[in-house]
């Protein structure tokens, strides 16, 4: 048997969808048995949401006041602690898990595999190497402990229904006090989660301005989208670096994508290549987004977006 | 401050277009342009505007690999760094390998920071810089898009996912860099003829006492599944019809 160890990414109150991604992942292990970790100041809330995922055995919650922000520092050890009884640790490929698993590695002295994209057996696993235009098969050693972080892009998000079982541990592992949270900044919005949402439109340098991505934030609103921007829109000011998608930005895996004035860079298409459906608006027919996109429409954004807008809410 | 550490890595130039050898056994190599990791020269470069902020501090770039790896730490000295250290091996260095190897020449060189670019762009693995500050135990902070010193502290603003974050080191540390933190200089002709001159120091894993394991094998490289070629509509109508009957709005 295969013993999983997750470690669920939450901000006190919601567990992070990604969480639910490296459920799925996990579950493609052979003989799998699945915990989730989880570590804060109180999981009690986030706790339950974990232990209702499907093919979930046990949640374990780490509640300690130095566990209110994610430091990887203090989270490591904490990890590494916990690993002893698994043979697999996971982490999600978002910001929190690629901070932290490879610290948690360290100490345990193991190599990582980052980004997990399939599962072939509990040791043989494919992940993308130069920003995905190629991809590894690589095996791990089965006589090691083998952490990773699960590319979730690559996996649908495990189910309800579960029933796991919540218990609490603490752990004597002694804290390090040179790493201090000092505050956050996020474009907070009432905007579906960019890295989660099923539906994204994503705007490019042809906005042309931060005043007309606007218009992309009005349409999405009226479909429920999640908006992201181009790394070109980005360096160009137009939108804050949260929204990029690409190799630099966001991977995501909406059901589906719409970029509008995008004109498709290497880099970009990176960020989007596991979207379902991709549609692209660019007044520029050689564009190379409409290679990828599985609908493609030539013409003005500013006259597309607002006619789309006004179709889809008639 | 007195002493800044850069890790610098030799990958394939980030505007070749990477190309999978046809019998899967790995990326074609041969000839390609190699250059400095894109993130390792933005580390580097932000480790030459603090040098050049403050006062006597020493800037100390090290990189693992192949001989030719000379190049492009003479690219780093050229931009500015005061020596380099080439620890020469033919051998894949996984980044469990790397940091071991890093921590053993900090060991040595006891500096303030060490400086790393957040992921390389061949195997995009993302380890490195964490590895290394937890086999030092130091602090790390990762995806950097802004660092301000004040005296043995460091206030660092890292790129996550849901914004930005700040985070307050104790030095030393690792920190490791984000797109954004800053634009690497341009090398001029007179610096690449300075950079002849500063010291660039070889050794070795084994004179590091560092054995380069290889946790994990690589059995096959393959192209990415292509995305079929979609159609394209006429009109804002016929989009919408489209996507309708795709059940997508």
């Amino acid at each position: 048997m295969h013993k999983v160890l997750i470690v669920g990414e939450h901000d006190g109150k919601t567990l992070n969808p990604a969480t639910a991604k490296c459920v799925t992942c996990a579950r493609s292990i052979p003989d799998a048995e699945i915990t989730i970790a989880l570590l804060g100041a109180d999981t009690a809330a986030v706790a339950a949401q974990a232990a209702a995922l499907a093919g979930v055995k046990a949640v374990v919650r780490v509640d300690r006041p130095e566990n209110l922000h994610p430091l990887a520092a203090i989270f490591a050890p904490q990890v590494a602690a916990l690993a002893a009884d698994y043979t697999h640790v996971f982490g999600p490929s978002t910001s929190f898990g690629k901070d932290l698993m490879p610290r948690a590695a360290a100490l345990l002295g193991v190599a990582q595999v980052s980004d997990l994209m399939a599962v072939e057996s509990a040791y043989r696993f494919r992940r993308p190497i130069y920003a995905g235009n190629a991809i590894v098969t690589v095996e791990a050693d089965p006589a090691r402990k083998l952490v990773a972080t699960v590319r979730v892009a690559s996996f649908e998000a495990a189910g309800g229904g579960g029933g796991a079982s919540v218990g609490s541990k603490s752990l004597a592992v002694e804290l390090p006090s040179h790493t201090r949270y000092v505050g956050a900044k996020s474009g907070s919005t009432d905007r579906p989660d960019l890295q989660t949402a099923a539906r994204v439109v994503s705007g490019g340098r042809a906005l042309g301005s931060a005043e007309n991505f606007k218009l992309l934030f009005s349409f999405a609103d009226k479909i429920g989208a999640a908006v992201g921007a181009s790394r070109a829109a980005v360096d160009a000011g137009y939108a804050p670096n949260e929204m990029q998608v690409g190799q630099t930005g966001k991977i995501i895996s909406p059901e589906i994508y719409i970029a509008i004035g995008i004109s498709g860079a290497i880099q970009h298409l990176t960020g989007i290549k596991d979207a379902r459906t991709i549609v692209a608006i660019n007044k520029d027919g050689e564009a190379p987004i409409f290679e990828v996109a599985d609908v493609g429409l030539v013409g003005d954004l500013f006259q597309v977006v607002p006619e789309f807008e006004r179709l889809v809410s008639s | 401050m007195q002493k800044i550490m850069v890790c610098i890595k030799r990958v394939v130039d980030y505007n070749v277009r990477v190309r999978v050898k046809p019998d899967g056994s790995g990326v074609m190599l041969d000839g390609v342009k190699m250059s400095v990791n894109p993130f390792d020269e933005i580390a580097l470069e932000e480790a030459l505007r603090i040098k050049e902020r403050g006062t006597n501090i020493e800037v100390v770039a090290v990189s693992i690999g192949v001989a030719d790896t000379q190049q492009q730490l003479r690219t780093a000295l050229a931009m500015g760094a005061d020596r380099a250290i080439l620890v020469q091996t033919d051998l894949p260095v996984e980044p469990l390998t790397a940091a071991q190897t890093f921590l053993a020449v900090a060991k040595k060189e006891a500096p303030d920071l060490i400086f790393l670019g957040k992921q390389a762009i061949d195997d995009d693995a993302n380890q490195t810089g964490q590895m290394l500050a937890a086999i030092w135990e130091r602090p790390q902070a990762t995806y950097a898009s802004k660092v301000e010193i004040t005296g043995a502290k460091a206030v660092v603003t890292r790129e996550v996912d849901a914004g930005l974050e700040s985070i307050e080191v104790d030095l030393p540390a690792v920190i490791t860099v984000d797109l954004r933190l800053n634009e690497p200089r341009y090398v001029k002709l007179p610096d690449i003829m300075k950079a002849k001159k500063k010291p660039l120091d070889v050794t070795s894993l084994d004179a590091l006492g560092v054995s380069a394991g290889q946790l994990i094998k690589t059995v096959k490289t393959e192209p990415p599944a292509q995305r079929q070629k979609g159609v394209m509509v006429k009109d804002v109508a016929e989009l919408v019809d489209v996507l309708k009957k795709k059940g997508l709005l």
